[in-house]
């Protein structure tokens, strides 16, 4: 995956850049609106972060220049206002998905992957399957092998956002939001009492778990 | 060049014109005996009467008034005068006609012996026959304007009577009349009299209009110097307060007028302010608190592992309870930044109309598994819709809280008895009330007050985390929405209601009087 890093704080961005190139990915980085706007327009990315206040030129604005040229690469905005309607105003510039500042990097890896798998086929398909377990979008019917599952609502479109991601880390704020609509930290963990709900659900008396924690991130379908 | 000074000298002609009457009303008052009080507040003090509204509006009636009193006058005068010149018309015309009675009848000589014998009468009118030639034949009238008796008719002209030869020359309204033989007789009346009463009412009209400037003028600076005492003991208390004294008032005199009504709303607003700027105190009291016990655990826990971790587990172990304790942070962090911004009543999101019993259902539904995990039942008792207008982010965050707290808290019922939790949304009147009920140990009553106090944690709760927060937010989630956060006893256990106003919060209404 090749990404560009648009973020003034050197440190920060450093880090970022570091870590996304330790699992492997691409990324370059530019230091103000101006800057970040050429690359983006000069080069093909899978995914931008940008933050919301640069100089020269600020992120909404960069987001702004590159929708109207129809460049639609998914962009994550990062910023330090993380009150509900700054985040309304980023997703409404045409930012993709908007994280407040501090963040953990797990986070951050988890939503950009988010993003890019987003564009994929997934979103069209109606059938998502992980293993012997089957999700059918249409007729809200859930098996594993030949055992049906019945879920509450909730619990489906939390398994659902589970298996569109299959593979990819999904954390505890994006399951608030996504599953949710929720944009607040609960004060106790509840989306892991959700979780465990749901793994004794569809992994209980069977002998390869799917549903995974992982530690210190969120959770993860995946078929190993 | 020269077009420059004559514009520059239009310009000040213009100028002068402009300022003429507030300029000439200045020196009649520099002109004037009580110059020395007029100046007591001091040459900047004078300036500044003549500055305030209450003495230019007075000078502006002022004009007005005497504008209007002139034209009164003057048309009192003219009419006067009129009414006085047809007197004299009316006279004449009778004299004239007995006269000319008199000559159709007795011919010349008769009419000359009347008219001797009138003219000698003291304070008579003025009289003259002369031949068609011009020469006199009998009257009182010595010298005419040029052509009077050419022609036959009214005219006013000099005269000079005949008895006094050398005396002024006097005014008077005359009628020429040509009788038939070719003889001309004039009757006329002196207007000395008519010019007197006109000077009388003039002279009386210019007094009167100097009076009411003058009387104006005194009114007008009382007025003003009143009203600019009170504005200069307003400004006075302004400026102690802006050097940050936020507890000063303004002084209220109880009279309702504009001043009183206007220093009562800057009370009003001052009280807002200091309540604002206590607030902020609060809050950063308890940033310093919230955040800095933690911080202090963190930097002890990194300064411990650097001093006695030896191997890699042991690193491990004490970055991994660093990264923990630094995202209680960064929610005790944003736990106190919602609050504040909510305290401080910009809200995030603009009003919007929603369901509460919705909130509270999907509030019940995200908690359910975690009462249930600790073998609490959670009850939700709702109405199909309760229709409201509010932050429905903001509310639900409270909810949770409360919510949250509740299950932390509570203890499970007895079985077959009813619910551990129950969150219940009940329409009452204009109001909707979010209550949420527990059986836990409660709050006692004399601690409930201060635990809703915006950032008050009790003591008991300081050492949970993230507890108390939840309180404070719900609180202020209620202020915002212009309700309150009632704690009541739910015997035994905390209730805890958000009595919000269904219409929304109302904009605070400024108030008429105290």
């Amino acid at each position: 995956m090749r990404l560009l890093i648009v973020e003034d704080d050197r440190d920060a961005a450093d880090y970022i850049a570091r870590a996304f190139r330790e699992v492997g990915h691409v990324a370059d980085q530019a230091w103000d609106g101006d800057e970040g706007l050429a690359l983006a327009l000069e080069r093909k990315y899978d995914a931008l972060i940008v933050d919301r206040m640069l100089p020269k030129r600020d992120g909404l604005t960069v987001i702004g220049e590159l929708r109207e040229k129809g460049i639609e690469t998914p962009v994550l905005i990062l910023s330090a206002l993380g009150q509900v309607d700054d985040r309304v105003k980023g997703l409404r510039a045409g930012g993709d998905d908007y994280l407040p500042k501090p963040y953990s990097f797990s986070e951050l890896l988890a939503r950009v992957e988010a993003l890019t798998r987003r564009r994929g086929a997934r979103g069209e398909e109606t059938v998502y399957r992980v293993a012997d377990l089957e999700l059918d979008r249409l007729s809200h019917r859930v098996a594993r092998g030949v055992d049906e599952i019945s879920l509450q609502p909730r619990e489906f479109r939390l398994l659902e956002y589970l298996m569109k991601h299959a593979g990819q880390v999904v954390t505890r704020t994006m399951l608030l939001e996504n599953v949710w609509d929720y944009h607040f930290d609960p004060q106790t963990n509840v989306i892991d009492v959700h979780i465990s709900r749901l793994r004794s659900k569809i992994d209980k008396g069977f002998s390869q778990p799917l549903l995974h924690t992982i530690r210190g991130a969120g959770y993860m379908i995946r078929d190993r | 060049m020269t077009d420059n000074t004559a514009i520059e000298r239009d310009v000040a002609a213009g100028a002068g014109e402009r300022a003429a009457p507030v300029r000439g009303l200045r020196e009649r008052l520099k002109a004037a005996a009580p110059v020395r009080w007029l100046r007591s507040p001091g040459a900047g003090g004078l300036r500044k009467l003549f500055n305030t509204t209450a003495f230019k509006l007075t000078l502006v009636y002022l004009t007005i008034f005497a504008l209007f009193a002139a034209c009164l006058l003057a048309y009192f005068a003219w009419n006067t005068r009129r009414l006085i010149t047809e007197q004299i018309t009316r006279a004449v015309d009778i004299e004239m006609t007995g006269l000319v009675e008199q000559y159709n009848q007795g011919g010349v000589r008769r009419l000359v012996l009347i008219i001797d014998a009138r003219a000698r009468r003291p304070g008579s009118s003025l009289y003259l026959v002369t031949t068609f030639t011009g020469d006199g034949l009998a009257g009182n009238v010595g010298l005419l304007g040029e052509g009077v008796l050419d022609h036959s008719g009214w005219t006013e002209t000099v005269y000079r009577r005949l008895d006094d030869p050398d005396g002024h020359e006097q005014h008077a309204l005359v009628r020429v009349y040509q009788l038939p033989s070719g003889f001309r007789l004039l009757v006329g009346r002196d207007l000395a009299e008519r010019e007197r009463l006109f000077d009388v009412i003039v002279a009386a009209g210019q007094w009167s209009i100097a009076l009411v400037i003058v009387l104006g003028l005194t009114g007008g600076f009382f007025v003003a110097r009143r009203v600019l005492r009170r504005v200069d003991a307003m400004t006075e208390t302004t400026r102690t307060i802006m050097a940050g004294d936020l507890s000063g008032r303004l002084p209220a005199t109880g009279s309702g007028d504009e001043l009183d009504r206007l220093a009562v709303n800057l009370n009003a607003m001052l009280e807002r302010i200091e309540a604002l700027m206590r607030g902020f105190k609060e809050v950063s009291d308890n940033i310093a608190h919230d955040l800095k016990t933690p911080l202090t655990r963190l930097r002890n826990r990194t300064e411990e592992a650097l001093r006695t971790a030896k191997s890699e587990p042991d690193y491990r172990y004490a970055l991994e309870a660093t990264l923990e304790e630094s995202d209680e942070l960064i929610k005790t962090f944003n736990a106190l930044l919602t609050i504040a911004r909510t305290e401080s009543g910009q809200a995030s999101t603009p009003l919007a109309e929603f369901d509460a019993a919705d909130v509270a259902r999907g509030v019940a539904e995200l908690y359910d598994p975690l009462a249930d995990e600790k073998g609490l039942s959670l009850a939700v008792a709702a109405p199909a819709a309760i229709p409201m207008r509010g932050n429905r982010e903001l509310l639900t965050q409270a909810l949770a809280n409360l919510v949250d707290n509740a299950i932390k808290y509570g203890v499970p019922a007895q079985p077959g008895g009813e619910a551990a939790v129950t969150v219940s949304v009940v329409s009452d009147g204009g109001f909707v009330r979010l209550e949420v009920a527990d059986r836990g140990p409660g709050i006692v009553a004399e601690d409930r007050a201060r635990a809703v106090e915006r950032f008050v944690r009790l003591e008991q709760s300081r050492s949970e985390p993230g507890s108390g927060l939840g309180l404070s937010l719900a609180a202020a989630v209620a202020r915002l929405h212009g309700g309150e956060l009632i704690l009541g006893d739910n015997a035994p256990g905390l209730k805890v209601t958000l009595v919000l106003p269904a219409a929304g919060p109302k904009l605070p209404q400024p108030s008429e009087q105290a």
